[in-house]
């Protein structure tokens, strides 16, 4: 009784394990249980048992209900996905001209506001493409082919890739001065000399339609939230899903809706990468103090002039991050966004991680990561410019900028000019260099990759049989062989402790979502690989940051190497691990595991650091050793935060284990790029995508409820 | 010009509620805090009347908590008051429309915050030069207005620093620039000095004493500091729990205290300290035959009691005109020294 009063949580915790633990041991494996078989495929089999819902038949394995539930949720994927097919193919045809065949035709509405949508991103995407790389579809937009036909000479050109290194160098140069030049340089010629060029610049102007529009709903939807408290009560859930929602799961319905091509794929990255912005931006105008909106009004600030003069330049911190955000996220949608047909460095990536040539794989991942810093760092400095209102400068100085710019597209144009002549056979080196006829370190990388399995195969081999064999196999089994009362037991139990009812409540009705689908023996499969991933990121997180906070300089190095990561395209994670590794589990998870690892690190040294040095002296005075210190003040101090660090985690893990689909792993992943070649994919991708929300969101839910109750109690909140 | 103040209050009431409008038009102007906070209404504001004349500085004092920011920013119309009237050179607050508002403060008035607010992404000149750039003024004009202002605070040579390489001080001395860019006839300051360190804040009130000789505004000064009130104010409004406890001019709030509130405050500070000698100064009378020594009207006694202390006729004070304005007896300059206070304590 004693103990039960003063440890109340523990003791329930130990109460919930043994029931979870007693009900797994209890209900058997039913007869005839197989993993494969445990969802409803449209096969037909005598043992299934079939139901029909709004018009749709779902077939089923029936079990005991204790072990799994019933898939009462399936039809709803094929229903979904009928409905958007009515939506698109039936609903409200209305009367459209066709000014190519010069008839009226009718079309549904949504058809035709989804094509307008289409075609207007598309428009943009070309004209930045064919301004940087030429080609004739802009002008075409304005003329007609038969134009084009009768004046060839119409075609825009493109730019020598000088005059763009050029522009680029220069604008680093005027936003932030010699290293952000520097920095320009080298990756607009590391670009040029590795024969990317082509789908650089494809990329590029991918990015520059989608970043901007991202930037800009995020922004218009984060005031609009910060302005109604309705709005943001409505926005919050949808926000929410969308940003724990697996980057595949939107292709599917944006395939459906928009078709294929470059203007989808910046459809599905804008929708990805708009969230964060919003967050981002509501987070920062919230932070304004109210003091700086009262001298803002007190100024005589309209209400125009508040938001943009004030709010907006005041929350900018928040605001870079969430552009920051966008770019990131921009970026790694390039490669996945190529899965619908978005063309550039994405597509030559996938293709390369297909074909297994990891050396060109890396290039192309190197590049994206390059482009990716650049515009960071780039957006970055713009934000911060100041004006100097007393410089007395001359035409020359004042213009300096653009006369440079000017100077270099002469010259520019005289290299490429130049180049036609010297380079007669073959390819004009100093216009653009094409693809694949540049410098490659392909053999190179190749060459190491062999060199790797040749000298490390045993050890390689032994450490992944070893993983496999004994750590992951037996650990997926543990997760299949759990039944669906302990799974939910489990789950409300923790929630019902750490938060209360409502907690167990919102924690429960995720879990029957997934449960209630034909997938749950797959999000086991998902889970398993997700906590495998976040328990050794926590580990290997915890242990970096705890160590990196102890000294100023290891905390700075720490947070800079964080960032440059962060910075990275998720795909490219993939890369060095199938160098080593091959085409494993074991790729995936170790890919899950340097990804997830970030967000665990920073937010440790983050906690760590934000410790009051208050405490610090009174710890020294109390006399505590250094261990002591961590353990006694720092740790129990920080662990809210590193809590949020560990949220984090868990989505970069989920991510990751869906990315790595790709290389083939047997969770919801695979059955989301499944639907993805599936024409009737689009429900199914929907909710599979919902099931890997629904996961991340309840352990969000748990952690950030515990997370709130500790900082509460701590008086930190 | 000189009949109409440049501010009225006429019985201003802010309660912060749901139902407080409700509450308050039931209550019939009879607040009780308690029964207010019961349902769940905080009262800032409880029946606030007063009047604020051309080139007078109103302090008004209290405790956190007291209400004085609400009513600032009820006068500045920062927050809409509950209920009640306030009048800006006669114009009805309230019935101003949001446009005309907007030109009332973008051309009447200044105000400078506890917290210096000042914008993080504007340089020291571009804050000084935010409320202009604001009135919609071409960029040359607002920059060489806003380097007046940083001349007239002493901040020359710092204008192209950004608030966080600046001090408290000189931080709040951009906010006082800014707030004074525009040129208002009324300066609002809600607790300008109180983040600041002792020292400075000393010196950032003489300073102040310093512009408020030369620009003469209209000013309303909050403050939870008595000592601060004392020094700068012409009068001072004490309030508690959203009510005044009491307004008049510092002699009589130290000398004649209302309320046992008011006198908590008013019983350790030394008179000699904060009273001037126009204060106790008695009317002229030519009966009497005077000193050959004269003080100014605004001295501080302390610094002339020992100057006075030794004449044994009465010592005549003087305006700052050398014109005669009264008489100085020693005896009750012992008596505001010494007398007095025994009375309270």
């Amino acid at each position: 009784m004693e103990i039960l009063k003063k440890y109340p949580k523990s003791i329930q915790w130990l109460f919930l394990l043994i029931v979870f633990f007693t009900l797994c041991n209890t209900i058997d494996i039913p007869e005839g249980y197989k993993f494969i078989r445990a969802q409803a495929e449209h096969i037909k089999d005598p043992n299934q048992v079939a139901y029909s819902f709004l018009g749709v038949e779902v077939r089923y394995y029936p079990y005991d209900t204790l072990w799994r539930l019933p898939p009462f949720i399936a039809w709803l994927p094929i229903w979904l996905n009928d409905s958007m097919d009515f939506l698109l193919n039936d609903w409200i045809p209305i009367e459209i001209y066709d000014a190519e065949i010069q008839e009226y035709e009718t079309r549904p509405l949504i058809l035709q506001i989804t094509r307008i949508i289409s075609a207007s991103i598309l428009f943009l995407i070309q004209a930045f493409r064919e301004i940087l790389i030429g080609g004739v579809e802009t002008v075409v937009a304005f003329t007609s082919w038969d134009w084009i036909d009768a004046n060839p000479w119409a075609e825009l050109p493109g730019l020598p890739w000088t005059i763009v290194a050029a522009a680029a160098i220069i604008l680093g140069y005027k936003l932030n001065g010699k290293g952000l030049a520097i920095f320009s340089a080298i990756t607009m010629i590391y670009i040029s000399v590795f024969g990317q060029w082509e789908p650089s610049m494809q990329t590029l102007s991918f990015v520059m339609v989608a970043a901007p529009i991202s930037f800009l709903l995020g922004m218009v939807l984060g005031i609009w939230a910060y302005r109604r408290k309705r709005v943001e009560a409505i926005l919050n859930p949808i926000l929410n899903v969308m940003q724990t929602m697996p980057h595949y799961a939107y292709l599917v319905p944006i395939m459906v809706l928009f078709g294929i091509g470059d203007h989808a794929g910046a459809i599905a990255t804008i929708i990805f990468a708009t969230p964060p912005m919003v967050r981002l931006t509501l987070l920062g105008l919230r932070k304004v103090s109210p003091e700086v909106i009262e001298a803002g009004k007190m100024s005589g600030c309209n209400d125009f002039q508040l938001l943009f003069k004030v709010l907006i330049p005041t929350a900018r911190r928040d605001i870079l991050i969430g552009v920051n955000q966008v770019i990131m996220q921009c970026l790694a949608m390039a490669v996945i966004a190529s899965f619908i047909g978005a063309k550039g460095l994405g597509w030559n990536l996938l293709l390369a991680l297909n074909q297994l040539r990891i050396g060109l794989a890396l290039e192309a991942g190197v590049c994206i990561s390059l482009i990716a810093v650049l515009l960071d760092k780039m957006s970055l400095a713009w934000a911060n410019k100041q004006t100097d209102y007393f410089a007395n400068l001359t035409f020359f100085q004042r213009n300096k900028f653009g006369l440079f710019f000017v100077g270099s597209v002469i010259l520019g144009l005289i290299l490429a000019y130049v180049g036609s002549i010297m380079f007669k056979q073959g390819f004009n080196y100093f216009y653009e260099v094409p693809h694949n006829k540049g410098i490659s370190t392909e053999a190179f990388w190749n060459a190491g990759v062999d060199w790797v399995w040749d000298t490390f195969f045993h050890s390689l081999k032994i450490f992944n049989t070893w993983l496999i064999v004994e750590v992951l196999q037996p650990m997926r089994a543990i997760y299949l062989r759990m039944p669906i009362v302990a799974t939910f037991v489990l789950v409300m139990g923790a929630g019902y402790i750490i938060g209360g009812i409502r907690s167990a409540l919102v924690v429960g009705g995720f879990t029957l979502f997934i449960a209630l689908s034909p997938w749950w023996d797959r999000a086991l499969v998902t889970a398993y690989m997700a906590t495998f991933g976040v328990i050794v990121s926590v580990i290997i997180g915890t242990i970096v940051g705890s160590l990196c906070a102890q000294h100023n300089y290891s905390t700075k190095i720490i947070i800079a190497i964080c960032d440059i990561l962060q910075t990275f395209p998720s795909f490219v994670y993939l890369i060095p691990v199938m160098m080593l590794f091959g085409v494993t589990d074991t790729s995936v998870l170790i890919a899950v595991i340097i990804y997830a690892t970030i967000p665990a690190t920073r937010y440790t040294v983050e906690g760590l650091r934000s410790v009051p040095s208050a405490l610090h002296d009174a710890g020294s005075m109390s006399g505590v050793t250094r261990l002591q210190r961590l353990f006694k003040i720092e740790y129990p101090l920080a662990f809210p935060h590193i809590m949020l660090g560990i949220n984090q985690t868990v989505v970069f893990a989920l991510f990751m284990v869906i990315i790595g689909a790709m290389i083939g792993t047997e969770d919801l992943g695979q059955y989301i790029l499944k639907a993805l070649s599936d024409a009737k994919g689009g429900g199914k991708g929907l909710i599979l995508g919902l099931c890997v929300a629904f996961i991340g969101l309840a352990v969000d839910n748990l952690i950030r409820t515990w997370a709130e109750k500790r900082k509460k109690h701590l008086g930190i909140a | 010009m000189s009949s109409t103040p440049v501010i009225k209050c006429e019985s201003v009431y802010k309660i912060f509620g749901a139902n407080a409008g409700k509450m308050l038009q039931e209550s019939n102007g009879n607040v009780d805090a308690k029964t207010f906070q019961e349902s769940g209404c905080i009262v800032g504001v409880n029946n606030a009347s007063f009047e604020v004349s051309e080139g007078e500085m109103l302090v008004v004092m209290g405790l956190s908590g007291s209400g004085k920011s609400t009513l600032l920013r009820c006068i500045s119309k920062l927050t809409d008051a509950t209920s009640g009237k306030i009048f800006i050179e006669g114009q009805d607050l309230s019935a101003l429309k949001n446009k005309e508002l907007i030109e009332l403060r973008r051309n009447k008035m200044g105000m400078v915050f506890q917290s210096f607010a000042l914008l993080p992404h504007k340089t020291v000149l571009e804050n000084i030069a935010f409320p202009l750039q604001i009135k919609g003024i071409n960029a040359k004009d607002c920059i060489s207005k806003a380097m007046d202002m940083v001349k007239l605070v002493g901040l020359d040579g710092r204008e192209n620093y950004f608030p966080r390489e600046l001090s408290g001080g000189q931080q709040q001395r951009v906010g006082i620039a800014r707030s004074l860019a525009v040129e208002p006839d009324i300066w609002f300051l809600d607790e300008p000095f109180s983040a600041l360190d002792p020292l400075i804040r000393k010196e950032m009130q003489d300073e102040f004493l310093r512009l408020q000789g030369v620009l003469k505004k209209t000013i309303m000064f909050i403050t939870h500091d008595f000592d601060e009130a004392l020094k700068l104010a012409d009068r001072i409004a004490i309030m508690k729990d959203g009510i005044i406890e009491q307004l008049d001019v510092p002699a009589n709030i130290v000398l004649n205290p209302a309320t046992e509130y008011v006198r908590k405050f008013t019983q350790e500070v030394p008179r000699e300290k904060v009273l001037k000698i126009k204060s106790v100064m008695d009317p002229e009378d030519s009966s009497l035959e005077l000193s050959e020594l004269n003080v100014s009207k605004d001295a501080i006694i302390e610094e002339v009691a020992e100057k006075i202390l030794s004449q044994d006729k009465p010592v005549p004070v003087i305006d700052s005109n050398k014109k005669t304005v009264g008489i100085v007896k020693p005896s009750k300059i012992i008596h505001t020294v010494f007398g007095a206070r025994k009375e309270d304590s």
